[in-house]
């Protein structure tokens, strides 16, 4: 529905956020409350002075009732309020995004700074304490400083000290002062190894992505047979881990690309309504495999936006592409009733579902997920489970009501959710459902 | 002779160090290099109190001090664990195997001069 459209809607949750009933603001308006009903229910296009009117009496920008806001942009600002703790202003979100959507999307850019530093800072701390070749560089050092210290305490004390021994802590203290010398550099040389300069501002999936983001996740150079990953990789000037995981992400990209040659592929996608089932069958290819390169066709090449997200038997999501103006799951606590989530439970069945985001901006979007088992081909080996979901945001089909999702429970408005994990920060309303 | 301290610990310029203060102060030092061996040395050897560093070549000094505390001959025998290790967890694991004490280095001869009259000084 376009965003005018939904002027109603929006007039409604902000009606319902200030807990006023039809009949007053109607009558504050000067319309009747059947007419405002209609108005709400966007049965009748709003504009001029009764948009002016009603946007006085909710006490908002009238902009805001028309354009709303970038649901995208709202949950990264209620992501940083999460952040923040309880005293920001959640329920105004919508309404600071409408006025300043500069300072607002500045909010929501720190936001994710904050959170790629705070990934950055973990994964330094998981060094520092859990890296056996940093502690035994460090270990080396004090030891050596101990030696130096005692020696030298015992030269310097007040206590006589005869030459032989007197000979002896010097010639100790200038074999460890050599030692610390040597240690000292092989401590800085590791610091400043080319894993610790990684640019971990981002996690090395968030820097594989990024990196994909620039091509929009599309790869000419893997779209051939018989694709060099190792050259892309190294053209790529990803380094350390992001290197690591663009290789395996690479080499999936090429064989689904052999298996699925882009031409052909696109063809059978207009063809089939890009409707992955049909699809497969098209092609006698898993599902998962047509997943993925859906969500790889060529940007301009007027295809519809597609999102990708994967994730392992434990719901961590191991990569994300997403798609302009649209919530996906965040890492790290991401809302469970995701179709991508729900596959896990049902490895091998293909579950296809139309969810909606939470609000008034509320995006729907339909999800094709499915879990599978990888490498099954050893006894006694734990399973590798992994689920792909594609997602195709305000899709035209309509399978009926869509199963409710939010992004994150921390910054998710539904009430009723049976599987809520944590509270909400506080002010998110309550009552958009209604 | 004075009572016997046996300091168990692989840094050659440690071991010459407080082997040479305590023997100053009227101690008997023996000392060991090698934690797969320190409990033979310990039983071998009963000495009236230990210094033990944590980070030995093959077994660990909380290992070791574990053994101790699980041996009828050696359950109380006094230990001072000397380590590069100072995080608040490992002082907090040593004190709750049953160490007497927990120094960090880089320590102070007098500290451990100290600590070694406190434990076994008449």
């Amino acid at each position: 529905m376009p965003a005018q459209q939904l002027a109603g809607s929006r007039i409604r949750e902000k009606r319902l956020d200030r807990g006023l009933k039809q009949a007053v603001v109607a009558e504050i308006v000067g319309i009747s409350p059947s007419y405002l009903n209609l108005i709400e229910h966007n049965r009748r296009r709003i504009g001029g002075k009764i948009l002016a009117d009603i946007a006085r009496a909710l006490d908002v920008d009238a902009s805001l009732l028309i354009d709303g806001v970038d649901a995208a942009l709202l949950d990264e600002m209620r992501h940083a309020a999460a952040l923040l703790g309880p005293d920001v202003e959640v329920e105004k979100a919508e309404e600071c995004a409408a006025r300043y959507p500069g300072w607002s999307a500045l909010i929501a850019t720190q936001s994710r700074r904050i959170t790629a530093l705070q990934t950055q800072v973990q994964a330094l701390s998981d060094r520092m304490t859990h890296d056996p070749a940093l502690a035994a560089a460090l270990h080396e050092v004090i030891s050596t400083v101990s030696a130096i210290r005692s020696s030298s305490s015992i030269l310097v004390g007040p206590e006589h000290l005869d030459d032989d021994w007197q000979r002896r802590f010097h010639h100790n203290i200038h074999d460890d002062s050599l030692r610390l010398a040597e240690s000292s550099e092989a401590l800085i040389s590791y610091l400043q190894a080319p894993e610790a300069q990684s640019d971990t501002a981002m996690s090395a999936f968030e820097q594989m992505e990024s990196w994909l983001a620039q091509s929009g996740f599309h790869l000419p150079a893997l779209e051939k047979g018989g694709a060099d990953t190792g050259a892309f990789v190294k053209a790529s000037g990803l380094t350390g881990a992001s290197a690591a995981l663009l290789k395996a992400h690479a080499e999936v990209y090429a064989e689904d690309a052999v298996a699925l040659p882009l031409a052909k592929f696109e063809k059978a996608c207009r063809a089939h309504a890009y409707d992955p089932a049909a699809i497969a069958q098209h092609f006698f290819q898993p599902l998962p495999r047509v997943l993925r390169r859906l969500a790889c066709l060529p940007p301009e090449a007027g295809h519809p936006p597609m999102a990708l997200a994967v994730c392992d038997a434990a719901g961590v999501l191991t990569f994300v592409k997403p798609v302009p103006g649209f919530s996906m799951p965040r890492a790290g606590g991401a809302c469970p009733l995701w179709p991508l989530f729900l596959a896990l439970n049902r490895p091998g069945q293909p579950i296809r579902l139309e969810v909606a985001l939470p609000g008034v901006n509320a995006s729907h979007a339909l999800c094709y997920a499915v879990a599978t088992v990888r490498d099954a081909t050893h006894f006694d080996v734990p399973p590798a489970v992994q689920s792909i979901m594609l997602v195709v945001p305000d899709p035209e089909t309509n399978l009926g009501a869509p199963q409710p999702v939010g992004v994150a429970c921390r910054i998710c408005p539904r009430s009723d959710c049976a599987s809520r994990r944590e509270p909400a920060v506080s002010g998110v309303s309550v009552q958009t459902a209604l | 002779m004075g009572k016997r301290v046996l300091l168990i610990e692989d840094e050659p310029n440690i071991i010459e160090a407080i082997s040479f203060i305590l023997s100053r102060d009227g101690w008997t030092v023996h000392t060991h290099e090698d934690g797969t061996t320190a409990m033979d040395k310990v039983l071998g050897f009963p000495p009236d109190m230990i210094i033990l560093d944590v980070m030995l070549p093959g077994r660990s000094g909380f290992d070791i001090l574990r053994d101790l505390r699980g041996n009828d001959t050696t359950k109380d025998l006094p230990v001072m664990m000397l380590t590069a290790r100072g995080q608040e967890k490992d002082r907090e694991l040593a004190l709750r195997l049953g160490a007497n004490h927990f120094m960090t280095k880089p320590f102070s001869n007098s500290e451990v001069r100290d600590f070694v009259r406190d434990l076994i000084g008449a």
